[in-house]
Parts: C-alpha cells; structure tokens; sequence
C-alpha cells in the first residue's frame, strides 16, 4: 500500500517495533486512507465490531452464573434475572445483543448489494463476511437453546431434524448431534461448549475480513477505484473514527431502548415456560433474524427439497461476485439494477414476515411466490442485468458528482470571498 | 527432459510416510468424533414397561421412551375400520394397518413427527387423528401421513405385550 511510512518517535518505539512491529500495525490504522465519500452506511463495519465485543463481554460474565443442565438451566436463567447483581442487565444486553448485532449484520450485507461491494478485487472480503454471518447463525441458535425454555427446545428439535433429511446418513448424524435420541441434557452440554468457542472464531474471522479489506481498501457510495493518498482520501483517525463512533452512538440508543423499554418484545414468550419433551408449542417460530430462510424452508413441500433450499438461499450469496457480471460496482449508476435491488429487499422481509406466519393458505402461496423471486434474482436477473443494462456514465473521480453540481463552484469562491480581507490567512 | 520420472526410493518413503501420518491423525481424531454420540448410560434406558389396564377406547396415553413420546392409543371400532379401508394407492409411504399394529386395538407409535421432530397433536386435522402444528403434516388413525411435508408415516417401536395390561417398549 501506498501509505506514508512510520517512522519511530523514540529509540524505545525503534527498538520495539523492530522486534514486533506492533506500532507499524497502529499506525497503519491510524492513517489508512479511506475515501472520502464514505456516508453513513459504511459505519456498520464499526458498529459491528462494537456488538461482537459486547457479546463476548457479557456472555462471558453469563457463563459464570449459568448452569447448563437440563435440571438447572431454566432456573439458573431465573437466578441470573432475580438475584444476581445486574444480572437482568447483563442477560438483556445479551439477549437483545444478539437481535442488533443481526439488525447491523444485516444494513451491512445490503449496504454491500447496493454498492456492489463484493465485487472484484473484494471477492474474498465479501465470501469472509459470509462465513462470519453463517457462523453467527449458528451461535445465536445455539445461544437461544441455552434457557431451556419450550422454544429453546422445540428450536433445537426442529433446527437439528433438519440434518435428518439427508438420504442414507441423516438419521446417524442427527443422532450424533443430539448425543442420545432425542435433544437431551447432552446437547445442550456441547451446545454451551461451541456457543462459547463460536464467538472467538468469529473474532479470529473478522480479523482477517479487516485485513482482506485493507488490502484493496474501501469500496465509495460512487463505487469507481480511488487513487489512495490523493485528495480523494482521508486518513481513517480521525475523520472516520468520528464518524464511526456519532453513529455508534445513535446505534447504542436504539440498542438501549430495547434493553430498557421493551426487553422481550424481540423474544417469544413461550421460552419462559420450562421445556417439555412431550408438549410442542402450537406454533413455532425462530428468532426475527432467521425467519426468511424458515419461510423458504416452509415453501417447498418436500422435506430435504426444503432444506436444500433453505441452505441454497445462503449459500447463492457465495456465488455473488461471478453471478453478478456488471463491471459497474455501485447501483447509482445502475438504473435498472437499482430498482431490482429495492425489490429484493421487499422480497426478503416479505419472507421474514411469512416466517412467521403459519403455513397455510395465502401465506403459503405467497412464501412460494417469494423463494422462487428471491433465487430468480440471483440466478437470472443479475446476469442478464449485467450483459443488457445500459448504465449511466461514470464520473472521473469521486469529487466531481459534488462539484459537477450547477453552483457549487459558484458558492465555494462566495463563501471564500467572505474571508477576503479578514486576516484568515489560513482559509487560502 | 522428455524422459520419463521414475519414483525414488525417497518418493517411496514420503508417500509411506503420508499415509502412515494420515492414519495417526484419522485415529486421533475419531475418539473426538464419536464421544459426541450416544453414551452408555442412554443407551442403558433403552426399555420402558407401560400399564394400559386403565385405558378406555379412544383414549390416547403419552409416555416417555428415549426422551421421545411414545404415544399409546386404544382405538375404537370405527378408527379401526377406517384404518383398515384405506386404499394403499392414496399413501405417500404405503403400509398396512395390520402391518402397524399388531393388536388392531393398540396403536403403539413414536410420537414424533417425521418432518423435524415436533409432537402432533391429537384428534386434530383432516383424519381426526393427529396434525403437527409445527409445518401441517396430517396424520390418519393408523399414524400414516396423508397430507404436508412429512414424508414417512410414524415410526413405530419396538414393543411387545407381557400380558394383557403391560407393554414392553423398546
């Protein structure tokens, strides 16, 4: 990369960094280039980071009073609620955590679609981030089974029969999963287990989702490759942290006013009966987050048929950089993509809603109508997008949609004007 | 260099050496697998003995088999019947009645619905049976799926009778 070197202030830094250049590393953060057209959207990345932490850190402390036993688990969540010292706090920051966490995952992945950030030279950026956000699933699942409520259980029994639709070795690795023959006390045992081991391996991912990403640098909101270290770039501290951290602080309010206002509002209140092996709640519903791919799962009326398309609809996003054939990155110039891009994004939270809906009838048809949109989006629209779209033209550099503006250049020589004469020697 | 390479005596060794290493690791590997699978001690429960003296026609009793339901139901005439004149063309999984149940009387089933596991629900849905809530799945009163995404009838267990009143489940 083309950054300014660092340079040691002191002998001590010189001779530590020439040992473990861990000061090289702070500085390349400090003065990474980024674009500086980033808007809003881009701060997510940090937001992110911020949840991951926040998760572990409580999680964490909930480990040391949670007792994963069939026998105990539901009661030790009570202990937790009832007499642990802010206890409540720590398990609803915890709980709704994990529900923003997905919330920002989410703004994030589109934020991606929109901008075509996966696109060539991230590819590897883009298949990185998907690998954190399966195995997120799979933590939040997990985490969910934890309180041994009826949707912990019946969750679990649903999520892991899912694997018993594979022909010939299903029924054995369902088996093997469960650790018995039906979810029981080892399950939950070696779900606590990964659902405590999942959250490093997704730090260890987001470490090199960074790396990758700084490698080629930021995608823009104009999407065309900037010169780094040119006047299209600004160092990361503390341009974008500033940016980052207002943004997370309107993220941490919202955040807040689930912890404090509506605790449960994201959760199921049948997960606050204890879990009964012999009593399936007349309607079960995963976590918001998961509902557009339990929609698919639902749609097709084939057991394995439904759960190769539910795995199909993650893992399409894969194939993303190579179905989209648009050289074009971001849809600003995409006046057809653009549009398509708006119905996707109905599309999934149509899917989301039908998640939650029972399947029968209009909901039914309707989540059939959806999947079937959801992989023609991918499969077929963004292909023929790419060769038949006639996009708008591309600015030379990311300054000029601002000052190609009538009147920009105009106000910009008034505003100056203004100083003349003051003794603002600076401003010139 | 068109001539052709001959393995050496140390490709030999290499390859031996692979292969012997793939071995140590597979077997070290295994234990860390298969201690996630079923231990002794559940497969210790693996009978249940059930009184059924008290169990009137068309009267279904639940009980607990390998953490599974296991659902008992003494069947009237009339499920009976209709059981039995169902036309195997109609099934998704084809099986007699009298293949399911050896004393037509006593149905003797899992209690798991075979799409992902939930517990149907009885005297529900379109045969006056069992329905899952969970994803639709009908179920008739001999337990074989008729309508929904399930795609096997369910299960029966092992059982016999000890006598009149007790069955041996398992």
């Amino acid at each position: 990369m083309s950054e300014e070197k660092y340079i040691p202030k002191s002998k001590l830094a010189a001779w530590f960094d020439s040992r473990l250049p861990l000061l090289t590393l702070s500085h390349h953060l400090q003065s990474y280039p980024t674009p500086k057209n980033l808007n809003y959207w881009w701060t997510f990345g940090g937001i992110l980071t911020f949840c991951l932490i926040t998760q572990i850190i409580t999680g964490l402390v909930l480990a040391m009073h949670y007792v994963a036993h069939v026998d105990h688990a539901f009661e030790s969540i009570e202990h937790i609620m009832r007499n642990v010292n802010y206890g409540w706090l720590i398990r609803y920051v915890h709980a709704n955590g994990a529900s923003m966490f997905f919330l920002a995952v989410y703004i994030h992945i589109f934020r991606s679609l929109f901008y075509g950030s996966y696109k060539s030279p991230r590819e590897v950026i883009w298949i990185i981030g998907l690998i954190i956000y399966i195995l997120m699933m799979a933590t939040a699942f997990m985490g969910y089974v934890l309180p041994w409520g009826q949707m912990s259980f019946w969750g679990a029994t649903v999520i892991t029969n899912l694997f018993s639709a594979i022909p010939f070795i299903g029924e054995s690795i369902t088996t093997w999963l469960w650790g018995g023959y039906s979810v029981d006390n080892p399950t939950l045992n070696r779900f606590y287990s990964l659902h405590y081991l999942l959250p490093f391996l997704i730090f260890g991912l987001v470490i090199l989702h960074i790396w990758a990403l700084h490698v080629p640098g930021n995608n823009n909101p104009i999407g065309i490759d900037v010169k780094k270290n040119s006047n299209e770039t600004m160092p990361f501290h503390p341009y974008m942290v500033m940016k980052d951290l207002l943004a997370l602080l309107l993220f941490i309010s919202v955040f807040l006013w689930f912890v404090f206002f509506a605790p449960n509002v994201l959760g199921h209140p049948d997960n606050y009966i204890e879990a009964n092996p012999l009593v399936t709640p007349s309607h079960i519903v995963p976590e918001w987050y998961l509902l557009p791919f339990y929609a698919i799962l639902r749609a097709i009326p084939s057991k394995l048929g439904g759960v190769i398309f539910m795995f199909a609809a993650i893992f399409i996003l894969m194939l993303l950089p190579w179905l989209d054939t648009s050289k074009v990155r971001s849809a600003v110039f995409r006046p057809l993509y653009k549009k398509f891009f708006w119905v996707l994004v109905f599309t999934v939270i149509l899917l989301g809603y039908l998640g939650a809906k029972p399947p029968e009838g209009i909901y039914l048809i309707l989540s059939r109508l959806a999947t079937a949109y959801y992989f023609i989006h991918f499969l077929i629209l963004l292909p023929i997008l790419g060769r038949y779209e006639k996009t708008d033209p591309l600015p030379m550099s990311i300054s000029d949609p601002v000052l190609d503006k009538p009147g920009v250049i105009d106000k910009i020589k008034k505003a100056a004007s203004k100083y003349e004469g003051d003794n603002v020697s600076s401003f010139k | 260099m068109s001539k052709e390479i001959k393995p050496k005596r140390r490709d030999f060794l290499f390859t031996a050496t692979y292969a012997i290493g793939a071995v140590g690791v597979g077997s070290a590997i295994w234990p860390l697998v298969d201690q996630m699978n079923p231990d002794s001690s559940v497969k210790a429960l693996s009978t249940t003995e059930v009184d059924i003296s008290s169990v009137e026609p068309g009267k279904t009793i639940t009980v607990l088999w390998r953490g599974k339901p296991i659902f008992i139901r003494r069947r009237t005439k009339k499920e009976i019947d209709e059981a039995a004149s169902v036309d195997l063309k109609d099934l998704k999984d084809p099986e007699k009645d009298s293949d399911r149940a050896k004393n037509p009387e006593w149905l003797v089933m899992v209690g798991v619905c075979t799409h992902l596991g939930c517990v149907p629900l009885g005297d529900k849905g379109e045969y006056k049976a069992w329905f899952c809530p969970c994803h639709g799945s009908h179920y008739d009163t001999s337990g074989r799926v008729r309508k929904g995404p399930a795609p096997k009838n369910l299960e029966i267990p092992k059982y016999e009778f000890v006598d009149n009143n007790t069955i041996k489940i398992g």
